[in-house]
């Protein structure tokens, strides 16, 4: 799958496989400890925030998880 | 007005195979609608829960209706957004998926629940919310507004017109002139519907920032 940035792809896609094998292997089975993607990460998130900002992609200031309160069923 | 949606799917699998497929969907066969997928947030918290963002961007196919009606929106594609928390030790994902462009236009909100299936610990559930809402609707309401505040003051002139001629039929002296009364009748109409206006336009105003305080979030 290709990033939003055209340059991130290959670090993105170095990274995806660390963090896959980490997340199988570790995270689920209950050791979150010791991620050994970070620098793989760090890389990636330079090229994609830099893609990002240029594109103007705007997410920042966004809330995690959204609105985070109850939604009703409908409305006006 | 929101238009609600609640669904639930079962996948023939375990809650870990599907919590470590779910970061390698992309792509797949019906995924051609998607252009790139980027993580731009992860985080393990203290208890050890999986905090990610996951940028999309998608193709924005639209009907040719909506495409005529909406020319602006046709050359940009979406961009969604999808927060996702993946706690291990009670074997559930929580996701909430939005659009952060074309807001204007619709705002489609996805929350999905993912845990062992109650009836098959070997399977995995998935109960999915959505919403989907558009601000045009405060637009549709604006414009009905006014043309009822607009057909109520037309009404009234419509009513002093008649007064007017039945009693000059009836042979009473008007109290004023042709000319006086008319201008009369004209300004309290002008000022109807400029309280009229007004309201409407505070009510589509109102439409507009009520979208936009939707759209902008809070700092974390």
């Amino acid at each position: 799958m290709n990033s939003v940035g055209e340059a991130c792809t290959d670090m993105k896609r170095e990274y995806d496989q660390c963090f896959n094998r980490w997340f199988a292997e570790k995270f689920l089975k209950g050791d979150g400890s010791g991620d050994p993607c970070t620098d793989l990460f760090k890389r990636y998130q330079k090229c994609v925030q830099k893609a990002i900002k240029e594109k103007e992609i705007p997410i920042e200031g966004l809330e995690f998880m959204g609105h985070g309160k109850e939604k009703p069923d409908s409305s006006s | 007005m929101v238009k609600y949606f609640l669904g639930q799917s079962v996948l023939r699998s375990s809650w870990d195979q599907v919590f470590a497929a779910f970061w390698q969907r992309y792509p797949n066969p019906y995924s051609k609608h998607v252009l790139t997928e980027d993580i731009v947030h992860r985080e393990v918290t203290p208890d050890q829960k999986l905090l990610s963002r996951r940028l999309l961007t998608k193709t924005n196919r639209m009907p040719r209706w909506a495409e005529r009606l909406f020319p602006a929106n046709v050359a940009h594609s979406v961009y969604i957004l999808e927060d996702s928390i993946v706690d291990p030790q009670n074997q559930t994902m929580t996701t909430f998926t939005w659009n952060i462009n074309h807001a204007r236009l619709m705002v489609v909100e996805e929350r999905c629940v993912y845990c062992v299936n109650s009836d098959n610990s070997g399977w995995t559930e998935i109960r999915r919310e959505a919403w989907v809402s558009s601000s045009l609707f405060g637009v549709s309401r604006a414009v009905q507004e006014f043309g009822l505040a607009r057909f109520k003051s037309n009404v009234t002139k419509t009513m002093k017109g008649f007064e007017y001629i039945l009693a000059k039929l009836q042979g009473e002296a008007p109290s004023k002139t042709l000319v006086e009364t008319a201008k009369e009748a004209k300004e309290k109409a002008k000022e109807t519907a400029l309280a009229a206006t007004e309201k409407a336009k505070d009510l589509a105003s109102k439409a507009a920032t009520k979208k936009q305080q939707q759209q902008q979030q809070q700092f974390v």
